[in-house]
């Protein structure tokens, strides 16, 4: 699942480099608000673990071995963003110093493994073991499942980002540039091998550590804040921004969503099938599109699709709204409090499954 | 798979780093191009010419580009038997394998036939597979080099004066020299295990001691990173980090890193 060199476009590394930015800065900035002075040598050494739990060859059904990530238990005992940042140190070394991955793509294989893969890891692990004791034999169950889903979510990410290249980028003779098989054969073609084994390598491995530390060294399963020697849990209280100017930069955000308007044209491939019908959107989608052919007629597909969902307020403005700029700003008001809601149900739902932890 | 190959696979395996590691070291001392460069001039310049590479369109502009990375090699003194052996053969049998299936699968005009067989070569498929394999042959010629030529403590006091944050450039240097220390503890743990092993072990058997070695491994790592902290905190770490930074650009290196840049340009503008 390492990525090397070459087989990804410097458009998709530069991408993925940005997001994987944004992953390691949140995750640094949460990290070092929970423990401080700690955080440097605490990720360091998780991180060599890392390194060194991805050289284990773990024997697997039917007489193979296979590698897995140490990603998933990187995740139980550190969190999110502290996986995050050990797993992706670990990824740079092996790239920098051992060859395994490249540099220019160094980015995706830390947004796939480490940012993705702790993310999908934690938040099963959290889901299936919520509510239960730290002893039980459900959060085993539960580190086995959140592995090989998180291995297999970032190995469908990795192939996801190999199967777009022959598509975006190949020369006037239609010869792929960079990693050459198309989404069809590049899934199946990754998947099938983590499915099978790097899959069950990482729940091995996860469920047979968890199953181990409930034994051996129950104050890791509770997370870091529970390691001898680690500040308790505290947030440097300036750094969080006030609600009321968060309030205040919502609301202007919200009074500014009428500018769309002053764009002339569609949005460049939002174009609905009474645009493709229209000769004259489709003369200005021809424009737009560096003169390419525009079909004569709306694809089949399209135009079957465009009716399975009608949303409730087309082109961001409400049937019984006459002006258009009053309707931008109700459906960002909408938009808003919708957001509002599920955040409100999910943190409420976080709060229910933290509590038997707490007091276990 | 003989009983207990799998721990003598892992073995092999953290033997194969150590090794490479020495390797490195010893030849990032001799004397040699890269070696009398700036570490900055050498991370740049390399940098820049993997991203020229990944930049590159055209197969023949690569093949210069590679012939530049042997160049680099030879007057930096590497032995290019074990560039072969560490790099080439590596990727040829890793990416070379890869691009095979492009060579039949890949739609365009037909240019030959296997006899006997129904499978045909495209023209498409044979350009994706080679721009493919030279240039992740290319691309990973110019790390190796600049791994194999600089020493560890050198490339991260580089990227530290690229303004990387000194946090992450702190646990780069702490990660790597601990990986060293737990790869030599999980190896006596294994070489430990392995001699106290009488008889054949189940899979289910093979997978818990696996688990558990890794647990105890995992407890032992926290238990590192409570000691080092405290050993940091007595020599009165207060969260702060500070590196030296004494690299000193001289004329040869400015030279060099507009040789590189150049030669990068040269490579994006004409492989376009």
């Amino acid at each position: 699942m390492h990525i090397p060199d070459g087989y990804l476009s410097p458009s998709t590394c530069a991408t993925l480099y940005a997001f994987a930015a944004s992953g390691w800065y949140s995750a640094l900035r949460r990290v070092k608000g929970m423990l401080a002075a700690r955080t440097i040598p605490l990720i360091s050494v998780f991180a060599a673990f890392s390194f060194v739990v991805m050289m284990f060859n773990i024997p697997l059904p039917g007489g193979t071995t296979g590698h897995a990530l140490g990603v998933t238990v990187a995740a139980i005992v550190l969190g999110p963003s502290g996986s995050i940042l050990a797993v992706s140190i670990a990824l740079t070394i092996q790239a920098l110093f051992f060859g395994d991955g490249g540099v220019t793509t160094l980015g995706a294989n830390c947004f796939n493994m480490a940012i993705v893969g702790s993310l999908v890891a934690y938040g099963i692990y959290r889901l299936l073991s919520a509510r239960s004791e730290i002893r039980s034999r459900r959060r085993v169950w539960a580190a086995a499942v959140a592995g090989y889903v998180a291995i297999n979510a970032a190995a469908l990410l990795t192939s996801v980002e190999f199967g777009i290249q022959p598509t975006l980028f190949h020369d006037a003779s239609g010869t792929p540039l960079y990693a050459p098989y198309p989404l069809h054969v590049a899934i199946p073609a990754m998947m099938i091998g983590h499915l099978t084994v790097a899959g069950l390598a990482e729940a091995f491995i996860a469920a047979g550590m968890v199953s181990y530390l409930q034994r051996a060294d129950i104050g890791l399963l509770r997370g870091i804040q529970d390691v001898p020697g680690t500040a308790p849990l505290t947030v440097d209280a300036s750094r969080i921004a006030s609600p009321a100017r968060l309030w205040w930069v919502v609301g202007f955000l919200m009074l500014c969503t009428p500018l769309g308007i002053l764009a002339a044209g569609t949005a460049w491939g939002e174009w609905s099938s009474a645009d493709l019908a229209n000769p004259e959107a489709r003369a200005q989608i021809e424009a737009a599109s560096g003169n390419q052919t525009v079909p004569s007629s709306v694809p089949a597909g399209l135009q079957k699709l465009s009716t399975v969902w009608t949303a409730p307020f087309p082109g961001y403005a409400p049937r019984f709204v006459k002006s258009q700029t009053f309707g931008y700003v109700l459906s960002a008001m909408f938009g808003v409090g919708s957001l509002m809601l599920v955040t409100l149900a999910v943190s409420r739902l976080a709060r229910k499954t933290q509590a038997p932890e707490s007091s276990s | 798979m003989s009983q207990d190959s799998f721990l003598e696979s892992t073995m092999r395996g953290f033997a194969r780093a150590f090794s490479k590691a020495l390797i490195s070291e010893a030849v990032a001392r001799q004397p040699g191009l890269l070696q009398s460069l700036d570490p900055r001039v050498r991370v740049i310049g390399m940098v820049a010419l993997v991203i020229s590479v990944i930049l590159c369109r055209k197969l023949a502009v690569i093949a210069a580009v590679m012939a530049l990375a042997i160049v680099i090699a030879m007057a930096s003194r590497l032995s290019l038997w074990s560039l072969a052996t560490r790099v080439w053969f590596v990727v040829l049998g890793f990416t070379g394998l890869i691009a095979l299936p492009a060579l039949f699968v890949t739609p365009g005009r037909t240019i030959f036939t296997l006899p006997g067989l129904p499978l045909s070569i495209s023209a498409q498929g044979l350009g994706t597979a080679a721009l493919l394999v030279f240039r992740v042959e290319t691309a990973a010629t110019f790390t190796t080099v600049l791994v194999l030529c600089t020493p560890w403590t050198h490339i991260l006091k580089a990227l530290r004066s690229l303004h990387l944050p000194a946090e992450i450039v702190t646990m780069l240097a702490m990660t790597h020299r601990y990986v060293f220390l737990l790869i030599e503890t999980a190896n006596q743990m294994f070489e430990s295990r392995q001699s106290r092993t009488v008889g054949r072990l189940t899979g289910p058997e093979k997978r818990r001691m696996t688990a558990r070695t890794a647990g105890a491994l995992l407890s032992k790592s926290v238990d590192l990173s409570h000691e080092v902290y405290l050993a940091m905190l007595s020599r009165g770490f207060d969260g702060e980090v500070r590196l030296l930074n004494d690299f000193r650009l001289r004329a040869h290196d400015y030279v060099a890193m507009t040789a590189f840049i150049v030669a990068g340009c040269l490579a994006v503008w004409t492989g376009r």
